[in-house]
């Protein structure tokens, strides 16, 4: 057996503390690695390849009637907006739009603010959303006619049948997942009813209001371009949707393409500018969000 | 053993601040009704630093909840000032462990003025004073425009101690503040509160586990029992600092501290230190 410590006793040491070196701590990745970090050059990068693959593909179907290629839905585009006649419509779609919007943000206002303060409100909010939020709001379009008859009224109801449900759905999730303590601290200082909803509830839900706002934005689009393709005709004047439905009719196809370009470039417009400004400035800022 | 020291008995004349008298606290349970404390009585007079200690299940922070007015006692009363306490408000500011008590949209300074402005006590200038006043007490004048989510938890749980401070409440109510830091961190607040209450003498009611923290921060401790929490003893720890840890009458009524609530009467084997 031996007598060798295991393990062994060492000396102790003590330095004096380090002084403040130059040393590099951090420093820059190099530059086509942060080129790559940008979001928006990766993905303008996938669109112009994809740009590419429609030209190449209308090139080799050669036919015009079924498929315009890239370069000519541009030109028919630019036309569209020098005419100002794509404008126009684009103009008429948009007013009915934030109309609809507005008024299902506030209905949806409503709706969550009963939910959270009376267990009754919570179970319709859970009924009604329960029901209606998978009925599809262009199924609604017949009975709007029936009821509003051919015209703005109509659209708006159908958008805000859009916006209501999956942005109720969205708040309220938001307003039950406000921590506890939060919500003590805002009782602590005072605040009651609307104020209390106002200054802790919506601001501590607001990643999944601004999530809810989100989805409702596609939802009231996608509806109202599809109910515009509906009855545009009757209303004397109709939006974008009723631009590719008349152009359709008359075989302009590269306008229809050109009308299909400016759904989706409004659409990504909201989303990538007013949503992302909006979420940069608050729960990213805030980091309730990444 | 413990020195013996004279008991000053508080003139008659003297009323508690906060007075909690055979308070019994119940909560809902899914379909069962939990007593959380039994007939709990105490009174915490202007300027203590008045600790509920026990372990977990014993009802010290019901109790606290009871005191801030988010929780209403099945029987018996608390009063402040001789008004019975009925729901939250801003004379009893509280703070939690947990380190979302501050909203992640304000910055340190509109978090330190947002109960002033809330409560209506003061006029936005006058906030903006006050929070900076409070925000240099706990040397967080640097990051007054930060967000919390971008500060460690030691400086959000000094943010919260600055926002309760300035509101000026009668009582401050602290439910386990330092629990969810790293030791050295603790070590450090228990520092600053108590250099705190030497500057400016608030009354506090401080809930923890920790019976060292109890000793080294309070000068009086209320020991509760588990389940359902009922008053096992009343000690005084006037005596005891920061830098009483190591001695040998600090220990010795930790011991006695551990005997009390743990039941036993023979002395451990091994002392429990918690890391100071």
């Amino acid at each position: 057996m031996s007598l060798t410590l295991e393990p062994p006793i060492r000396q102790e040491f003590e330095y004096p503390a380090p002084a403040q070196t130059g040393a590099v701590i951090d420093r820059p990745l190099p530059l086509a690695e942060r080129l790559w970090q940008y979001g928006a050059l990766r993905k303008s990068l996938l669109l112009i390849v994809l740009a590419l693959v429609w030209e190449l593909a209308a090139r080799w179907t050669n036919n015009d009637l079924l498929l315009p290629g890239f370069l000519q839905t541009a030109r028919a585009f630019a036309d569209g907006i020098a005419s100002g006649e794509l404008i126009e419509k684009v103009g008429l779609s948009l007013a009915v739009l934030v109309q609809g919007y507005a008024a299902g943000i506030a209905a949806a206002f409503v709706l969550t603010t009963l939910a959270v303060s009376t267990r009754i409100g919570r179970d319709l909010l859970e009924t009604l959303v329960a029901m209606l939020n998978p009925l599809p709001a262009i199924a609604l379009l017949p009975l709007a006619m029936l009821w509003f008859g051919l015209g703005k009224a109509s659209l708006v109801f159908v958008i805000v049948h859009a916006v209501l449900w999956p942005l109720a759905l969205g708040a309220y999730a938001g307003f039950q997942s406000v921590p506890e303590t939060l919500r003590m601290a805002g009782r602590n200082y005072g605040l009651r009813g609307l104020r209390f909803v106002l200054q802790i509830l919506i601001p501590a839900a607001l990643p999944s209001i601004v999530a809810g706002l989100k989805i409702g934005w596609a939802f009231a689009w996608r509806t109202l371009i599809a109910a515009e393709l509906v009855f545009g005709a009757s209303s004397g004047k109709g939006g974008l949707g009723w631009y590719i439905f008349q152009n359709r009719n008359e075989l302009y196809t590269d306008k229809v393409f050109a009308g299909l370009a400016a759904v989706i470039l409004i659409g990504l417009l909201v989303d990538n500018v007013v949503f992302n400004v909006l979420e940069r400035t608050t729960v990213r800022r805030w980091g309730m969000a990444k | 053993m413990a020195q013996p020291f004279q008991v000053v008995r508080p003139p008659a004349a003297v009323e508690p601040l906060l007075r909690a008298q055979d308070v019994t606290l119940e909560y809902r349970s899914g379909a069962r009704t939990v007593r959380a404390t039994d007939s709990v009585s105490f009174d915490v007079y202007k300027g203590d630093r008045f600790v509920l200690l026990g372990p977990s299940g014993c009802g010290k922070s019901s109790l606290l909840k009871a005191a801030g007015g988010f929780l209403a006692p099945a029987a018996g009363s608390i009063t402040v000032n001789g008004a019975r306490v009925t729901e939250p408000g801003p004379d009893r500011v509280a703070v939690f462990q947990e380190f979302d008590q501050l909203p992640p949209w304000k910055t340190v300074r509109q978090n330190v003025m947002f109960p002033l402005l809330a409560s209506k006590r003061l006029k936005r200038k006058e906030a903006e004073e006050r929070a900076a006043h409070w925000i240099g007490k706990v040397g967080l004048s640097r990051f007054a425009d930060a967000y919390p989510h971008t500060l460690s938890g030691g400086m959000k749980q000094r943010v919260a101690i600055a926002r309760a401070l300035a509101m000026q409440p009668d009582i401050l109510l602290m439910d386990e503040p330092f629990a969810a830091l790293d030791a050295l961190t603790r070590r450090n607040m228990q520092e600053e509160l108590g250099l705190l209450w030497e500057e400016t003498r608030f009354t506090l009611l401080f809930v923890t586990h920790s019976i060292e923290e109890a000793l080294v921060l309070g000068n009086r401790i209320l020991l509760l029992s588990p389940h359902p929490g009922r008053v096992r003893a009343e000690i005084n720890s006037h005596q005891f600092g920061l830098h009483s840890g190591g001695s040998a009458d600090f220990q010795a009524t930790a011991q006695r501290i551990h005997g009390l609530l743990f039941g036993g009467s023979e002395p451990q084997a091994e002392p429990e230190r918690i890391a100071l």
